[in-house]
């Protein structure tokens, strides 16, 4: 599939937002940071709030005809698009009143009753956009690499553990304690490090339609003797790509030094000594892991469409 | 009513001139214009909503050549109106042609993503999704005679190898010739049960390969040939 970097962008910022602001209203309602009172956690709900409006933003820089954007909100009972779409844009309202509520409590450090409800509901709605963002994916038969459990999985993984670290730089620049924190990033990094092995020994495994069921031919070798076009078509630009498969495999070792181990080990450090200057550094290196683990996630899909020319 | 064609890989020869005829009528048509790119430079390209493409099955000496119209098979589970965010995509009821409603698509492109056949393109000039109509702005034409109120590229195929007509109907050609020709569906395996059929290749001998020896005189061959030929 063709990476776009609007999609990429989309989804990697979106998704750490998202994820930054389930796990600050979880655990700033489960108490377990200590020092994280009302006004810290305003700071990373707004923080998590401009990457993910950053994020939907940019998604729509891949919209051919962006004026019919508004009508994506009527389709929620068929089309996991209109289903994101919808609990994102639900996301804004609850979420501001969340932080009035933060805003409200920063003296007296307690939150009123709405304040609190409105915290939880938009942890759920911030849940629900980013497995929807999975599920377009996943809900795709035309795509195999695609069609999977395993790929919202991930993406819930991923945002909850890049919302973890950027947590922990937050933290860390309020002069909060970072032992909790940086424990939590270790473990989630962990978690979805393996998840995503998981993913990729899955998609090694050869599967989907072939040329044969494609023409009912199911016994003879089939091969293209022409495609019937003198240039590549909307067809190729959009579903094949012309990657080397050793700068994939390149790709997928960068995806785990850069986005899981050097971030883990960092989080260890943190987790010993609460340097505050690592966080920032684990940040940066694991969102442009992201940016390449989302890179390959389209690269390395391969659409039914690419067996009718004999890919 | 359940509209669609059957495409004869038999006699299909790869001539395009469906294909042709298809984009001559199409771009003037509902859901014209069919865009080109660079259609006089380097590598031009553009809308379709036809292709062939021809493919070599089985290995020399039992090789033959097999060409492949493709265009929407208007599924009955049509992924591509399931996954479509703003409701541009539609199948319509009445003979389940699937359409694309160009005020409200937005072209994000998750169409074309969810179809296994390639029947749908984005149109950069307009920024929306485009596909084949079935040419719906033709069949139901009442200016039109009888016999002209087919598709474009089922009217202009020399060969006859394409066909169009009512699935639901047990009894129309269609029906009968997926019947009688053991018709089948493309990738079948994803469940998108398209309605569109192709007639597989009749099995027919090979060709004679001839060892390189001495042949048998010219008009011995030739009165072979006609005894083949003509049936008394």
């Amino acid at each position: 599939m063709h990476p776009a970097v609007s999609v990429i962008l989309f989804t990697v910022s979106s998704g750490a937002g998202f994820g930054l602001i389930l796990m600050t209203i979880a655990l700033s309602l489960m108490g377990w940071v200590p020092g994280m009172g009302p006004g810290q956690t305003l700071v990373a709900i707004f923080t998590g709030s401009v990457l993910a409006t950053i994020g939907l933003l940019s998604s729509t820089a891949h919209l051919a005809n962006p004026k019919n954007a508004w009508r994506a909100f009527f389709r929620f009972r068929s089309s996991w698009l209109s289903r994101e779409g919808i609990f994102a844009v639900l996301f804004y309202p609850v979420i501001l009143v969340y932080m009035i509520g933060l805003w409200l409590a920063r003296d007296s450090g307690s939150l009123p009753w709405w304040g609190l409800l409105s915290g939880l509901v938009a942890s759920l709605l911030a849940l629900a956009t980013v497995f929807c963002t999975g599920m377009i994916y996943a809900s795709l038969r035309t795509i195999p690499q695609w069609n999977s459990a395993l790929v919202p999985a991930n993406y819930l993984l991923l945002a909850i553990s890049s919302g973890t670290v950027i947590l922990t730089l937050i933290a860390a620049l309020q002069g909060i304690e970072l032992t909790v924190l940086s424990g939590l990033s270790l473990v989630l990094l962990v978690i979805a490090g393996l998840a995503k092995l998981l993913y990729y020994i899955w998609i090694g495994k050869p599967q989907g339609p072939t040329l044969n069921t494609a023409m009912g031919i199911t016994r003879a070798k089939i091969k293209i003797l022409e495609s019937g076009q003198s240039s590549r078509s909307f067809l190729n630009k959009e579903f094949s790509n012309q990657v080397p498969a050793k700068t994939v495999k390149r790709m997928r070792w960068m995806v785990y030094l850069v986005g899981f181990v050097i971030p883990a080990v960092l989080m260890l450090v943190v987790f010993q000594t609460s340097l505050t200057v690592l966080p920032l550094l684990a940040v940066l290196l694991l969102l442009a892991g992201l940016a390449i683990e989302r890179w390959l996630f389209f690269v390395e899909a391969r659409h039914v469409v690419n067996v009718f020319y004999g890919q | 009513m359940k509209l669609g064609l059957v495409i004869d890989l038999d006699t299909c020869v790869g001539c395009h001139a469906c294909v042709v005829s298809c984009k001559q009528w199409n771009t003037s048509g509902t859901l014209g214009a069919l865009t080109d790119y660079d259609p006089y430079g380097k590598e031009p390209n553009g809308v379709a909503f036809n292709r062939v493409r021809s493919y070599e099955v089985d290995e020399y000496p039992n090789n033959k050549t097999v060409n492949m119209p493709m265009s929407c098979m208007h599924c009955e589970t049509a992924e591509c109106v399931t996954v479509c965010p703003t409701g541009a995509s539609f199948k319509r009821e009445e003979d389940g042609i699937v359409l694309v409603d160009q005020d409200k698509c937005m072209g994000c492109n998750l169409c074309s993503w969810a179809c296994p056949y390639g029947a749908r393109e984005l149109d950069q000039a307009s920024g929306t999704m485009k596909k084949c109509t079935l040419c719906v702005d033709r069949i139901y034409d009442m200016e039109l005679s009888e016999a002209e109120r087919q598709p474009a590229c089922v009217l202009t195929c020399p060969t006859r190898a394409r066909h169009f007509g009512d699935f639901d109907d047990p009894d129309s050609n269609v029906s009968v010739l997926v019947r009688e020709r053991n018709g089948l569906q493309s990738m079948p395996e994803l469940g998108y049960n398209p309605v569109n059929h192709y007639l597989p290749p009749r099995p027919k001998p090979n060709a004679p390969i001839h060892d390189g020896g001495q042949l048998e005189p010219l008009t011995d061959r030739f009165k072979k040939w006609l005894n083949k030929v003509v049936v008394r």
